[in-house]
Formats: structure tokens, C-alpha cells, sequence
């Protein structure tokens, strides 16, 4: 057999990767990151201000409200949606015709565009038209979540968790399936009831999995926009106003390009940062 | 007195102009490629060992240089939150914290 030589031409292969990140995502946020350091209205209209977007943008109260509302949306996300899409995945069927026809319907809510959700729990959680909504007042409960900054939160919080928690679901599904019935057989012989099942053998092996479902529910709903934009348009006042509608508000509606880039490359900082810290703990564990 | 920033016009900069450079910011991102590069270079002539240092982490030279520049960030920001001192207090501190994340991170 011919001896094989190891070659680096393999890194030809990443090449168009690296281009297009490079085309589609570094180069855009080194413009950013220009921008942020300016007064700018157009390019030949600029002027060097250093870090005084920043500066403001770090002493402006409603990114501070915006922050705090934020952070606490992830986290209720987080709570909810990781034991609900567990949850759901042990009660799917494991195999044949049903389990197909589960998974194609839960995963439905995954394939409608987002702005769609938002239209449809507009509707739906409406309290003259809407069938939550009316639902809601015909029992008597006083339910208005353009009104009520706490209805506004239910509402856009059962709206993600109606929209993602399948998303959870598949992952966990997918993470139970491939767990050899040798374990399960193991944990059987030695007398294990559903709960030592769950918690020895199940969760242990579904590590990985929940690692990459924590990991995409924190980044989207840290970055989530157009849902809440479409139900609430961020009210009533600001209660659902979240980073990235404030930002959008800044570049696109008040046009200050220079302040919106600081808060982007802020906000940008923020997710990597949480993420990298959050993906070096756990792996920590891991390798512990 | 804030400085007006004019635009190039010639080669390859001028096909860049669009990107509002300034001086500062092309700096930064020149360094930051240069240390990459740095890095590449040094890895294929003598590979760096995976090692637990300070930090308490199992890391390669590129994870403890990744942290190195994600730590001088999160300096940065928070010196600008906290305090109207100027920036260059927070990037030699950084500087500092650079060269013992490297040498001993």
C-alpha cells in the first residue's frame, strides 16, 4: 500500500468559507466598529469622536432597562423551554408511524416565519377576537397585554415558547433515541424506577445535546426582534422593549449610525461573551 | 476638538473607503491581524503545547490569545462604564494582562 503524505492543500478546501464569513461577517462589523468611533451622517460627513458613543451608550438608561428586560427574557426562556422540550421528548412515541407523524407536528411551529408568529398571537391573544384572549375574559380574568405590561410578558413569553420549545423537543428526541437499550436493560436489572432512569442514564447522555439547545435558545433570545416587534411593538410604554428593538429604533429610526454602531459592537460583545463563558464552564464540567 | 476625517482616494484604500476607516480603528484591526498571523506562523514552526495554566483552563496558545482579546473588551467596556479616566489606563492594564494570560494563563 502506498505510503500517504500529509499535505496542507486541505486548507484550500476552507478557503470559500473563509471568504464568505470574511465577505458576509468580519468585514461588515469592522464597518461597524469604524462607524462607532465617528459622528457620521454620510462618508464624507464625519468626524472622530473616539469612544463618547460608548461612553453614552453605557450611561443611557433605556439600554440599561433594555439590558436588565432582556437578560430576564433569556433566562425565563431558558427555565421554561429546556424542562418543557424534555418533557415533551419523553412523551413522543419512540417508533413507527406515529412517532413520524409527532415530530412532523411539533416541528411545524419551527418552519413559520417569525413575523407570521407574531401576527397569529396578535390575534390569538386579543381579548375581543382573539381566541386566548376572549377565552381569557369569558372566564373572567382580565386579560390585556396591550395594556398590561405583565400581560405583555406572558403573552410574548408563551409566544417564544410556543415557537422554540419544539426546537428543544427534536433536540432532546434526537439525544434520547441514540441511548443504547443496553443501558436501559443495565438500569432495569438493578432495580431503577423512571426518575434514577432519567437522571442517571438519560440525562448524563443527553449532556451534549442540551449543551447545543441552552447554547441557541440564549443567543436567539438574546437577539429576538421581530416577534415582540410585531405583538407589542415593544409597549405598553417600553415593557417589552428589548436590545435589539432599542437598537433598531437608534440606527434606523432616529438615523444615529454612530451611537447604534457603539451599542451593536456592545451587544455583539455581550452575546460572545456570555456564550464563551457559558461554553467554557460546561465543557469544564465536562472534561472534569 | 474633535477631528474631521477625510477619505482616501487612491488603490486599494479608496476601494475600502466605503467602510469609514480612521485611523485608530485601522490600527487595531492591523494589529490584531499581525498577531494572528504572528501566531500562524509560530504554530507551524513550533507548535504550542496544550497546557492548564492560571486560568485554570485547559487551553491552546490561539484560546489563551482569544481570551486575552475578549478580556480586553470586557476591560474596556467596563472602564468606560465606570469611569471618566482616560481609555489608555484600560489598554495598558490590558497590555499587562495580555502578556500574563500568554506566559502563564
Amino acid at each position: 500500500m502506498p505510503e500517504r503524505r500529509s499535505t496542507n492543500l486541505a486548507w484550500f478546501g476552507v478557503l470559500p468559507v473563509v471568504l464568505v464569513v470574511a465577505f458576509s461577517a468580519v468585514i461588515p462589523l469592522m464597518t461597524v466598529v469604524n462607524y462607532s468611533l465617528q459622528d457620521i451622517f454620510d462618508l464624507n460627513t464625519r468626524v472622530f469622536v473616539g469612544f463618547d458613543w460608548y461612553r453614552e451608550t453605557l450611561r443611557d438608561p433605556r439600554f440599561l432597562e433594555a439590558l436588565v428586560r432582556q437578560g430576564l427574557f433569556s433566562m425565563a426562556v431558558l427555565v421554561i423551554q429546556l424542562p418543557l422540550g424534555i418533557l415533551v421528548a419523553k412523551g413522543l412515541p419512540k417508533s413507527g408511524w406515529r412517532a413520524s407523524f409527532m415530530l412532523v407536528l411539533i416541528a411545524l411551529p419551527l418552519l413559520i416565519p417569525w413575523n407570521v408568529v407574531g401576527t397569529i398571537w396578535q390575534i390569538f391573544a386579543r381579548p375581543d377576537i382573539g381566541l386566548l384572549g376572549a377565552a381569557l375574559a369569558g372566564l373572567g380574568v382580565d386579560f390585556n397585554y396591550t395594556a398590561s405590561p405583565v400581560d405583555a410578558w406572558i403573552t410574548v413569553l408563551m409566544m417564544d415558547v410556543w415557537h422554540w420549545t419544539s426546537l428543544v423537543a427534536l433536540l432532546a428526541y434526537a439525544g434520547l433515541a441514540a441511548i443504547p437499550q443496553a443501558y436501559y436493560q443495565a438500569a432495569a436489572l438493578d432495580g431503577a424506577g423512571p426518575w434514577e432512569v432519567f437522571r442517571y442514564v438519560e440525562l448524563p447522555r443527553l449532556r451534549s445535546v442540551l449543551i447545543i439547545a441552552i447554547l441557541l435558545r440564549l443567543m436567539d433570545s438574546f437577539m429576538i426582534y421581530t416577534e415582540p416587534f410585531v405583538l407589542t411593538g415593544g409597549g405598553p410604554g417600553n415593557a417589552t422593549t428589548f436590545l435589539s428593538q432599542y437598537l433598531t429604533s437608534m440606527a434606523v429610526g432616529q438615523f444615529d449610525l454612530g451611537p447604534a454602531a457603539a451599542f451593536s459592537v456592545l451587544y455583539f460583545l455581550l452575546i460572545l461573551l456570555m456564550c464563551w463563558v457559558f461554553y467554557t464552564l460546561v465543557m469544564r464540567e465536562a472534561h472534569e | 476638538m474633535p477631528r474631521r476625517v477625510g477619505r482616501c482616494r487612491y488603490g486599494v484604500l479608496a476601494a475600502m473607503s466605503w467602510m469609514a476607516w480612521t485611523a485608530p480603528s485601522a490600527t487595531f484591526f492591523v494589529a490584531v491581524l499581525l498577531a494572528l498571523a504572528t501566531l500562524t506562523v509560530a504554530e507551524v514552526l513550533r507548535p504550542g503545547q496544550v497546557r492548564r495554566g492560571l486560568l485554570g483552563l485547559v487551553t491552546t496558545r490561539g484560546d489563551r490569545f482569544f481570551i486575552s482579546l475578549l478580556s480586553g473588551a470586557a476591560l474596556h467596556v467596563m472602564w468606560l462604564a465606570a469611569t471618566a479616566l482616560p481609555v489608555w489606563w484600560a489598554s495598558i492594564a490590558w497590555l499587562v494582562l495580555l502578556v500574563v494570560l500568554m506566559r502563564w494563563g
